[in-house]
């Protein structure tokens, strides 16, 4: 038995979380999808703790005016747009 | 003839000169392409269009190559069989029953039906290798950093890299020839090595490029298929899960390289096991961070402006985001949210540098490593889609390799019941032409 039991309630709440809705089948699915796959991330627990190092470093460059997108390019791809900014819907 | 290889046919010219000249490349849609429409193989980008083109797809021009289209792909790269493409799945040239590997599978189709000459995919967790093994042809990942990532659609960045597709090997290091090298745009590609793997410090403006293991290289060169005096490690880890005709292909390439000189001596990595778990949770935890930015209101399907911004942003969601990328989305979602990210994300990352210290381990012993690319024949279209942990379980070969930032390459090793079977030579980093010459020799 897996340590983390899934419930559809868990199910939707991360998926409010990562704001997608989901229909009641795809929830169902989900729920013993995820039951199965978190077993199987469970075996997680048998590796030992191992030191990184990090693999990269720091890149700097001088912080210069270059060339970017015109606000023309940068809104082409929005459904709506308005006075040269992307519109969104209301925040709350 | 409709393989489904391409989700958008379009001709984008090159230079007149250059090493490419006269060749056709079919581009991955997740690179984008100035004015051409890159979908990522998802709804939500059906009519995205991005402003600029990512380094490769500016270099393919100055290299001269004329590119021929957008080729299909699992949705955002996730699936390793190109069936959860919102466009519809590609068949294997090979045999039309089958799939072609994924999540370059449209590349990877092109290039075998010759419908182009060359490709580019990315590989996150095999999805160059995959698709080249199931096609029969060559597929190369690179060490990380050694190629841009700029312009690529990001689904977990400390993973990916843009690969060549090609029908030989030599083919495939050429192109890697002309998308390799130092990008300012991208500060992964790694300014502060030489070709000797090792270096310090970092500076992008200027003078720099010299420290970048590109640029002393020539991949194409290192096809030379002379393999006389080195030493293959056979991951036999890797051996005990995968399918009878597979590991008989695989030690029919073997016999034959050491018919040409090479040695070959067993390596066990012990982390391996876990590296699948690993990978996963990894991949989708930087998936779910990185996939937020679909919101449908900069670009993708707009969520409509009924409700709040949280309801808008979900709807856009749920109709963009096909059943997988859900699935990942909220898994990766899971393992970093509070109370679960020390048990799942930190111990995976435990378990990457473990990996990574294994492979460190075998190449004391080995100059190459290889394994089959696949533990399994081309799945018949439509098989494998209800059960995604079987799936993910497909990858076991390849992600060990992104886990641990090596350069890999899948080089045909024959068929099996008419299906090709690929042979997985892995590198030491920045080992591109050790993989590249031992491949050259499978082809002798």
């Amino acid at each position: 038995m897996s340590e983390t039991p899934v419930d559809a309630e868990d199910v939707e709440h991360v998926a409010e979380l990562a704001r997608v809705d989901l229909d009641d089948e795809e929830v169902d699915a989900f729920t013993a999808q995820f039951a199965e796959i978190l077993e199987y991330f469970e075996a997680l627990d048998e590796v030992p703790e191992v030191e990184s190092e990090a693999d990269l470093v720091n890149v700097m460059r001088t912080d210069e005016v270059t060339e970017s997108l015109s606000q023309e390019d940068a809104l082409g791809n929005a459904a709506e747009t308005e006075d040269g900014y992307f519109k969104g819907p209301r925040v709350s | 003839m409709s393989l489904n290889a391409f989700i958008t046919r379009e001709t984008i010219d090159g230079d007149d000169d250059g090493p490419l000249a006269g060749k056709t490349v079919a581009v991955k849609d997740n690179i984008s392409t100035e004015g051409v429409r890159t979908t990522c193989g998802s709804a939500m980008l059906e009519s995205y269009v991005p402003p600029y083109d990512a380094t490769v797809v500016e270099r393919l021009k100055d290299a001269g190559a004329t590119i021929v289209g957008k080729a299909n792909m699992d949705e955002f790269g996730m699936g390793g069989t190109t069936e959860t493409s919102a466009y519809g799945a590609t068949k294997n040239p090979v045999d039309q029953g089958h799939v072609p590997g994924g999540s370059s599978g449209g590349s990877a189709a092109a290039v075998a039906a010759d419908e182009a000459d060359l490709a580019l995919g990315s590989d996150t967790g095999g999805s160059v290798r995959n698709p080249a093994a199931f096609c029969g042809v060559v597929g190369i990942k690179p060490t990380y950093g050694l190629v841009s990532r700029y312009g690529l659609v990001a689904y977990a960045n400390s993973l990916e890299q843009i690969g060549p597709i090609a029908r030989t090997v030599e083919d495939a290091a050429a192109l890697l020839d002309v998308i390799s090298g130092p990008d300012p745009r991208d500060s992964t590609t790694r300014f502060d090595v030489g070709s000797d793997g090792d270096g310090n410090g970092a500076d992008t403006d200027g003078g720099s490029e010299s420290a970048h293991p590109a640029t002393d290289s020539n991949y194409a060169a290192a096809a030379d298929g002379d393999v006389d005096g080195t030493t293959i490690g056979v991951v036999t880890d890797l051996l005990d899960g995968a399918d009878e005709r597979v590991v008989e292909r695989f030690e029919a390439s073997l016999d034959d390289l050491r018919a040409q000189g090479a040695e070959t001596v067993e390596v066990s990595l012990e982390s391996v096991e876990h590296a699948v778990q690993a990978y996963y949770v990894i991949a989708m935890s930087e998936a779910s961070s990185n996939l937020a930015r679909f919101d449908g209101v900069r670009y993708g399907k707009s969520g409509g402006y009924e409700g709040n911004w949280n309801d808008a942003f979900a709807r856009a969601r749920e109709e963009g985001f096909g059943e997988e990328v859900k699935r990942r989305i909220l898994l990766g979602t899971f393992a970093l949210s509070a109370g679960y990210h020390e048990k799942y994300y930190k111990k995976a990352q435990d378990a990457r540098a473990w990996v990574k210290r294994d492979f460190d381990d075998a190449f004391e012993q080995a100059d190459v490593l290889a394994t089959p690319t696949m533990p399994v024949l081309p799945p018949a279209l439509g098989e494998s889609l209800d059960d995604p942990l079987q799936l993910y379980l497909m990858d076991a070969n390849t992600v060990p390799v992104n886990l641990a930032n090596l350069p890999a390459i899948s080089v045909p090793a024959g068929e099996a019941d008419g299906l090709p079977v690929g042979l997985q030579l892995i590198g030491p980093k920045f080992g591109e032409e050790a993989i590249v010459r031992t491949a050259s020799a499978v082809e002798n």
